[in-house]
């Protein structure tokens, strides 16, 4: 009995393995193709000369640098802005959440049912308005102008998942720590942050991911390399004609922006462990 | 260090429940009080008014001849030991001892120095690098005490700190925290709803009903000396036993016979019609191994004797007795009172290990006259009461009114998430 539940388990994980993968699998192949192998069109899943020119024309490291598509200058925007976004929507959102998870006030309920409101939203409706107002503002093609929309659309999320990590924190811990001799906001710098670890750890990658990925806003709201992000920049891949696009250059764009995210999560995911307040009430 | 003075401090929630009524208590300096009561009788709120994580409606909260009402809690320099210990679960056992001190900017040194002197009396030396979801319980109960104790604070005050662990620690660290407190010399509230702590640890108790304070005395006066039929049910272990009773004359008539009692106290229970006799397990023994001298001083009855608990140096024997209902009511309320299930009437005799009593035995039973207490039954008031002995009796211990107004608003198991009891 026990024998065929562990084939049937390993089954289904190598059906999902090689349905997540295989297409992973596929475009890092692609990004060590020569351009002349793609285009000739042939089909066989491995390189036949495999190699690193993709990698360095995208990353400037050959004599042509127009060539490389402007990728540096988009993958620093893709850098700064996502994790501006994510650093001040996690700031915002502790604060907030800890209000909606501690203090009693009036219109709790609606802050909330708003934040979740504007993460239901579909956010291609908002880019005609932001668009207006964004060069009204003279926010248009500039990385303030990408930060704003990315840090309110993340937000929402934030918040629902910190206010659940606090409500989880014990109130004694925080009265504990005022008896202690701290001010509110010692006592939350100190003692709640560090137990909401986790959740503000959470709510950081899954802002950074969003801002990382997005693509509408940020083909909509730039119009130069000024503050272009990767996703939007790699749509400007022109290759030697128009009707064959450059797969080869656009895998290894793939490839190269994949790596931060899975550093990423290697890095953090030990952080993500939930279970650390486990010790400090009774156990 | 410094004396603690509750003046007629109330305590009233948003939505008009009222957890404590019109409290005054004073605490001597480097005094071991006690505030202790069923739950849901207001001794947790008590005692967070006292360290400033509730707000008093009103009355004055003096510490150390200073009004603290509107200070905040760190404003008032007091340490305090919670239930669940609230350890900082991401900080070591040395930074959580040093918590209070890195606040207060102490220097690494003076922190370091210490830290290592209240590990060293609370025998932690080993776990400081250790963090608290690694020790057990009676450890994280030592580390909250650290906590306390590294700060000159000026009173200590423990929320049940021994609920959450086992018989045999909550003994051990009884003791412990009774000798922490002698050395220290530091004054010290104790909450708890266990009246062995009370009784054991405390200078003096105040005993708490759904937010009056029925009696403050030592743990002797409260023993020997209940003012209310409250009070006497609620300390000693096994309870006292309550029955119906006619004074006439010299003898008390109980459902078993008749007890004779000395003048004084027949006196002022002359004519007032059905009591409430109160007598302590142990003032009953077994009439076969009670000396012949004291024999004459008490009274014996004979009683088929129900149960026999044998524990060695004593044995405890259950007698059932049918009570007329205009008690059986008053004293399904008292059981209520004492968070206590409704259970049958029967008698509890403490009987001396020596005796041969058998489950089913008529037996003969020798009862202390003079130690039986008379109970009004329908105000609960000690007629028999010494009040040189008695020590603090407010004028109004009557609940009533407050119980009316409490029910009206949530029932006290409701009650119980808000007020955090």
């Amino acid at each position: 009995m026990r024998r065929k539940t562990g084939v049937g388990t390993w089954l289904g994980f190598i059906v999902i393995l090689v349905w997540c993968l295989l297409p992973i699998a596929w475009i890092v192949s692609l990004s060590f193709k020569s351009l002349a192998e793609t285009t000739t069109g042939s089909p066989q899943f491995l390189p036949k000369d495999a190699t690193w020119e993709n990698y360095k024309v995208l990353l400037g490291m050959t004599d042509d640098k127009t060539a490389s598509h402007d990728f540096l200058a988009a993958l620093r925007n893709s850098f700064g802005i996502s994790i501006i976004a994510t650093i001040l929507a996690v700031m915002i959102a502790t604060l907030a959440a800890y209000a909606i998870a501690r203090l009693d006030f009036k219109g709790k309920r609606l802050v909330l049912s708003l934040a979740l409101a504007i993460a239901m939203f579909p956010v291609v409706s908002l880019v005609g308005p932001l668009f207006d107002m964004w060069r009204t503002f003279h926010l248009f093609n500039t990385w303030p102008g990408l930060i704003i929309p990315y840090m309110t659309f993340t937000l929402p999320l934030a918040i629902w998942v910190l206010s659940a990590f606090f409500r989880e924190i014990p109130w004694e811990m925080e009265q504990a720590a005022q008896v202690d001799g701290a001010t509110s906001w010692q006592a939350f710098r100190k003692v709640i942050v560090p137990l909401a670890a986790p959740g503000v750890f959470t709510a950081a990658i899954l802002t950074f991911f969003f801002a990382w990925n997005e693509f509408v806003l940020a083909i909509s709201l730039t119009s130069t390399t000024k503050s272009r992000t990767v996703p939007a920049q790699m749509s400007y891949f022109v290759g030697p004609d128009p009707f064959n696009p450059p797969y080869v250059q656009l895998a290894t764009a793939s490839v190269i922006v994949t790596i931060p995210v899975i550093i990423i999560v290697l890095l953090f995911q030990r952080r993500i462990v939930a279970g650390l307040t486990s010790g400090a009430v009774k156990g | 260090m410094a004396a603690i003075e509750m003046k007629n401090i109330v305590k009233q929630y948003g939505d008009g429940f009222p957890a404590v009524n019109d409290v005054s208590i004073d605490v001597e300096d480097g005094e071991f009080m006690i505030l202790v009561g069923p739950s849901g009788c207001g001794k947790s709120t008590l005692l967070r008014m006292i360290v400033g994580l509730e707000d008093i409606t009103s009355g004055d909260m003096v510490i150390g001849g200073k009004r603290v009402n509107d200070l905040a809690p760190r404003d008032r320099n007091l340490a305090m030991v919670f239930q669940n210990y609230a350890l900082y679960p991401h900080l070591t056992v040395y930074e959580n001892i040093a918590f209070p001190l890195r606040l207060a900017g102490a220097s690494n040194e003076e922190v370091d120095k210490k830290v290592r002197e209240a590990s060293a009396t609370l025998e932690l030396d080993e776990h400081l690098e250790r963090k608290p979801g690694n020790l057990s319980g009676g450890q994280r109960q030592r580390v909250a005490m650290g906590r306390a104790i590294v700060r000159d604070a000026q009173a200590f005050l423990f929320d049940e700190p021994l609920s959450n662990l086992d018989a045999k620690l909550r003994g051990q660290m009884r003791t412990e925290i009774s000798r922490l407190q002698r050395r220290l010399g530091i004054t010290t509230v104790y909450v708890t709803h266990d009246q062995t702590e009370a009784m054991t640890l405390g200078d003096r108790v105040a005993v708490l009903k759904r937010g009056v304070l029925q009696q403050l005395a030592t743990p002797r006066e409260l023993y020997t000396n209940p003012s209310n039929l409250f009070v006497a049910g609620f300390i000693g272990s096994p309870p006292m036993n309550f029955l119906p009773a006619t004074v006439e004359g010299n003898t008390v008539k109980v459902p078993f016979g008749s007890v004779t009692i000395p003048e004084d106290k027949a006196k002022r229970a002359q004519g007032k019609g059905l009591l409430m006799a109160g007598i302590r397990p142990e003032h009953f023994e077994d009439a076969a191994v009670v000396d012949s001298a004291n024999k004459s001083s008490g009274s014996t009855f004979k009683a088929t004797v129900d149960v026999v608990e044998w524990l060695g140096n004593e044995a405890y024997a259950y007698v059932p007795f049918e009570a007329p209902p205009e008690v059986q009511e008053q004293l399904l309320q008292l059981e209520r009172d004492l968070d206590g299930e409704s259970l049958r009437t029967q008698l509890v005799i403490s009987l001396d290990g020596a005796s041969r009593i058998k489950e089913g035995d008529e037996a003969e039973i020798w009862v202390d006259g003079s130690k039986i207490h008379l109970f009004d039954p329908a105000t609960g008031e000690n007629l028999t009461l010494d009040t040189s002995a008695a020590g603090t009796i407010p004028s109004d211990t009557a609940t009533g009114e407050v119980a009316e107004q409490q029910d009206a608003v949530a029932t006290p198991a409701e009650q119980e998430g808000t007020t955090g009891t």
